[in-house]
């Protein structure tokens, strides 16, 4: 160890830009950017080097609150446009960020696919349990007996289980993290960011306005009863026992990220042209 | 990155924690602010922003009193805070955009509270005087500080129940 | 001073102030005491807690649009009310109303030279046990108006029931204490007293007209994804619906959404549902499928500021295009828009007709605007249109879904019917439905499809056209009310001319429009749209008077009447 103490080259506060967020005051989703920016300092990596893709919810604002490069794109779409991102790009750092409703719902398949494809990337689901945007409709992970204008006494409806769908799908990475801890989701962020193929990191974050019902997570969070596995049969039978406030690493899996064949790179055009000669 | 109760050992373990400690305070608190800037509150910003004040002549001063030590480098070497983050840094969560100065001062009442009762644990712990009596330095200033809020909180009444009523509906913007 | 025959409000306020409360109350305690008036309202960006705006525009007589200037504009306070400086128009004549406390009114007030009178709101608030300042405020505007507080007494008598008497007699204590403080104000803005009113009136959005429009048509099944700013007709659905024993799903996308209400729609249960742009982008495939396959169904577009995400809370015109034009190929089909309020009930009505009549989707295209404003209306009389789609029974022989027919319309047998399986398709298909590349039936669908709609008779309602003289005004939607009034300043000022505003779009209807414009000289053509969607898509099927001249712009700014009226005086 040096004896001279070196800064760390980038504080969080360079991750930050100086757009003021429209959340709600006491939205789990500040805590979140902390998180991001924390884990962008410990990983050190340069703010131009970092691509945030996100969708449409509140969530999906946070590419505005960094001074990263960001793309704010339609409802549900953003794992599709990061993977374009990722694979022509694959030296950028690429995060998606997105909500329950953005990526459960209109991005439910799109989530399916790019858990099988396997790009490495990191996403992020902010989950609050509603569509805080447009003012309180269920989401996929919304009890099945809360009641909303859209629907009266409840959808009645078994909810989402993000984990167990991204571990069906082949996510070769799945945590789950509360956002009133922001340092422990910063050190998930570190390791998902790190850890190669498709890394999927759900975050409780409760929204006070639509849900208030959630000061109460605080209490229902605990660590996860056991550490995590890279064996995919071992962490299903975990999710079996699931209580949904499971915080942590669940699997780490060993699936090569997903590569695109490479060619040799011809200079020209002749070796394609003989094709059409007669 | 490591993530649990940092752990003092050396005085210049407790110089950076006693730093980052003060240092994110302040942060949070700006951040306060701004978020009642954005939502109307001004009663708030100036209360927050007060707040912030006070905690970076903290900051500052304990940046003085480490000399060589260069607290910032150290601090970023050492544990990041695990359950409920920093002490000293107010509760987020707990923010509301119609909260009121008594709230406000509840958050900043319970972060010093917090913080104390870090400091206090390092006293109990430690095994080395010079850390020992140090800690008990900051022991008492948290003491002045929680002492401080409570003379400011006789100032702002506990609001009524209806504190939070906001007669309009959210705005869907999306 | 003169009683007035109308009088403009805008109340301004922020971070939990109440500001559209108040202009809530306002317009309906006016609608109590039998005034007519129009409710609109402009926010910042944040979800609670931000500056917010209601306009409230009240008169003797039915309004169509908002002011061109507001004559009173209180401010509860004005923290970031900067933001309304152009949409809160306030002249040389206008009172504002503002608590000392509350920050400085925004600069367009003082440029323009409106008379300032300070009313402490907030401390008066303070001295009323549980008082709030908007309900100040709101007493404040009573008296201005002439509207009493026994009104106002009886309306939060309703409205405040949930929250009990302490609340009740809190309000009432602050609306009168408003009310006193007013007193001495002599600025002339009294309105006279209205009209004997003899019919029942409504208060209602135009969302809520058009939900209601939906069942009162016959819709049972909607399909519901949330988007700014239709949402209020799904979520008024949800609950309705049921009660007339209809269905409601929430979607888990527009794409979905689309091909549920395919879905219901094959099943004979008339369907819905309600978007906006970025919605309507998704679900035009789908659309193409419902026309090919001659599938009824109804799709409200409540059109927002775009192009793409845009301004989700904002009005334009501007999905003309891929309302009318948006499916690939060939796909002819219907589209409505409604031109007020009290319309979006009749247009939503209507469309539901046509679409289970002619077998083909309807998209309605109503607007942020009128979707999302309130106003007193009278209580829509009882329309006949109601969906009869020609259904197949009593089968014999092989069944051809898409049979040739004189009026281009085939029996549709809905599943269930014995002798009348068959698959509906996509593909191009033969008068049995069976899929084919041929050219014949190809050839022969395609006329069929168009000339369902071609040759169907849609009689008076296909547009408003009113007035007189060599001089049209043409325009759709939300700003047929704002024209309107444009015109009958314009009349009053020695100006004729006649305002023709479309309620069918699509189809075009050649002859009746070349009708309307027989004799006219000169068109001014009005649109909230940027790239003059409407005025290319006139071009494009009608021949238009050889003098044309535009008025159209993007959003989030309305045309007001003023402009409207400025361009036709400058153009006699």
């Amino acid at each position: 160890m040096s004896v001279v103490e070196m800064h760390a080259p980038f504080k969080p506060g360079d991750y930050k830009s100086d757009v003021k967020p429209i959340w709600c005051p006491g939205c789990g989703d500040y805590h979140v950017l902390m998180s991001f920016t924390r884990a962008f300092a410990e990983l050190a990596v340069p703010p131009e080097d970092v691509v945030v893709v996100s969708g449409i919810g509140c969530s999906s604002r946070i590419p505005a609150y960094m001074n990263c490069y960001g793309f704010h794109g339609v409802h549900g779409r953003s794992l599709a446009l990061a993977a374009g991102l990722k694979v022509t790009r694959p030296e950028l750092t690429v995060v998606v960020a997105s909500g329950d409703g953005d990526g459960y719902s209109i991005g439910g398949n799109h989530f399916l696919h790019a858990c099988r494809r396997n790009i490495d990337m990191t996403y992020v689901v902010m989950d609050n349990h509603i569509y805080g945007m447009t003012k309180g409709q269920p989401s996929p992970t919304t009890e099945p007996e809360f009641d909303t204008a859209l629907s009266p006494g409840g959808t009645g409806l078994r909810p989402f289980h993000p984990l167990v769908i991204a571990l069906a799908s082949g996510a070769n990475f799945i945590a789950r993290c509360f956002s009133g801890e922001p340092n422990q989701t910063a050190a998930v962020l570190v390791e998902a960011i790190r850890h190669p193929g498709f890394s999927f990191v759900e975050i409780l974050s409760p929204c006070v306005t639509f849900r208030p019902d959630e000061r109460e997570w605080k209490n229902l969070v605990h660590p996860a009863p056991v550490s995590a596995t890279s064996d995919p049969a071992k962490a299903a039978r975990r999710l079996m026992t699931d209580d949904g406030f499971n915080i942590g690493v669940l699997y780490r899996g060993d699936r090569k990220p997903y590569q695109p064949p490479v060619g040799q790179g011809c200079a020209d055009l002749t070796e394609l042209e003989r094709d059409f000669e007669l | 990155m490591i993530v649990g109760t940092p752990k003092v050992t050396t005085l210049a373990d407790l110089f950076a924690v006693a730093y980052q400690i003060e240092a994110e305070a302040v942060e949070r608190y700006d951040l306060l602010a701004d978020q009642m800037v954005t939502h109307n509150n001004p009663e708030l910003v100036a209360v927050f922003r007060d707040l912030s004040r006070a905690e970076a002549i903290h900051r500052d001063e304990i940046r003085r009193q480490a000399g060589d030590i260069d607290v910032i480098a150290h601090a970023q070497r050492m544990a990041k805070w695990q359950r409920g983050e920093s002490p000293e840094a107010a509760n987020l969560d707990e923010a509301h955009y119609l909260m009121t100065p008594w709230h406000a001062l509840q958050l900043a009442l319970a972060a010093e509270h917090r913080a104390l009762a870090f400091f206090k644990s390092v006293t109990e712990t430690t095994k080395d005087s010079a850390i020992k009596r140090l800690a008990e330095e900051f022991v008492e200033e948290e003491a002045e500080h929680v002492n401080l809020v409570h003379r400011l909180m006789r100032k702002y009444p506990r609001p009524t129940g209806d504190w939070s009523d906001d007669p309009d509906s959210p705005v869907s913007q999306e | 001073m003169q009683d007035r025959e109308s009088v403009s409000i805008a109340i301004v306020g922020s971070g939990g102030a109440g500001a559209l409360t108040a202009g809530n109350f306002l317009l309906e305690a006016a609608s109590l005491a039998g005034w007519r008036g129009l409710l609109s309202r402009t926010v910042g960006p944040q979800i609670r807690g931000g500056e917010a705006a209601a306009l409230v525009r009240l008169s003797t007589h039915p309004v169509e649009c908002l002011p061109d200037q507001f004559d009173v504009l209180i401010g509860i306070d004005w923290l970031n009310a900067s933001r309304f400086g152009a949409e809160i128009a306030v002249g040389a004549r206008s009172l504002v109303i503002s608590d000392p406390r509350g920050g400085e009114p925004p600069p367009e007030v003082a440029a323009a030279g409106a008379r300032v009178i300070e009313l402490p709101m907030k401390e008066m608030a303070k001295a009323i046990p549980e008082g709030r300042a908007n309900m100040i405020a709101l007493g404040a505007v009573g008296r201005l108006i002439g509207l009493g507080p026994d009104v106002f007494s009886v309306l939060l008598e309703k409205r405040l029931a949930g929250k009990g008497p302490a609340a009740i007699e809190a309000s009432r204590a602050a609306v009168n204490a408003g009310f006193e403080a007013a007193a001495g104000y002599d600025v002339g803005l009294r309105l006279l007293a209205p009209k004997a009113i003899d019919t029942r009136r409504w208060l209602l959005s135009g969302n809520e007209a058009t939900a209601l429009g939906a069942i009162r048509g016959g819709v049972r099944f909607a399909a519901a994804y949330p988007i700014t700013p239709a949402t209020e007709i799904l979520e008024w659905l949800a609950p309705n619906l049921t009660k007339v024993g209809g269905v409601l799903l929430q979607a888990e996308d527009e794409l979905a959404a689309i091909n549920m209400i395919i879905g219901a729609s094959f099943g004979g249960t008339p369907a819905l549902t309600a978007t906006s742009g970025p919605g309507l982008s998704l679900m035009i495939e789908s659309l193409g499928l419902a026309t090919a396959a001659e599938i009824p169904l109804v799709v409200i577009d409540v059109m927002r500021g775009g192009p793409s995400t845009g301004i989700p809370t904002k009005s334009e015109q501007a999905d003309l295009n891929i309302a009318v034009y948006g499916c690939h190929g060939d796909a002819p089909h219907l589209v409505v828009a409604p031109q007020s309020i009290s319309d979006c009930l009749f247009a939503t009505q209507w469309a539901t007709y046509l679409a289970e009549t002619l077998q083909a989707p309807v998209i309605v295209l109503s607007d942020q605007l009128i979707g999302q404003a309130r106003a007193a209306i009278e209580r829509p009389a009882d329309v006949a249109f109601i969906g009869q789609r020609f259904k197949a029974s009593d089968i014999v022989g092989a069944y051809k879904r898409y049979a040739l027919a004189a009026n281009g319309i085939s029996a549709m047998a809905i599943p269930g019917t014995r002798g009348g399986q068959y698959t509906a398709d996509g593909l191009t298909h033969t008068e049995r439905g069976m899929p084919t590349s041929g050219e014949r039936d190809h050839n022969a669908q395609l006329d069929k499809r168009r000339d369902k709609l071609a040759q169907f008779n849609f009689g008076d309602h296909w547009a408003t056209i009113e007035g007189k003289g060599d001089f049209a005004v043409i325009t759709w939607g939300s700003l047929t009310g704002t024209s309107r009034e444009a015109l009958g300043r314009a009349t009053r000022d020695g100006v004729d001319a006649t305002l023709i505003a479309p309620r069918l779009l699509s189809p075009v209807q050649p002859d009746r429009f070349a009708a309307a414009l027989n004799g006219k000289t000169r068109a001014l053509i009005v649109e909230q749209s940027h790239g003059a969607q409407f005025y290319r898509y006139l071009r494009a099927h009608y021949d238009l008077p050889h003098d044309v001249r535009l008025l159209n712009r993007a959003g989030p700014l309305p045309i007001r009447a003023s402009e409207i009226h400025s361009a036709i005086m400058a153009w006699r």
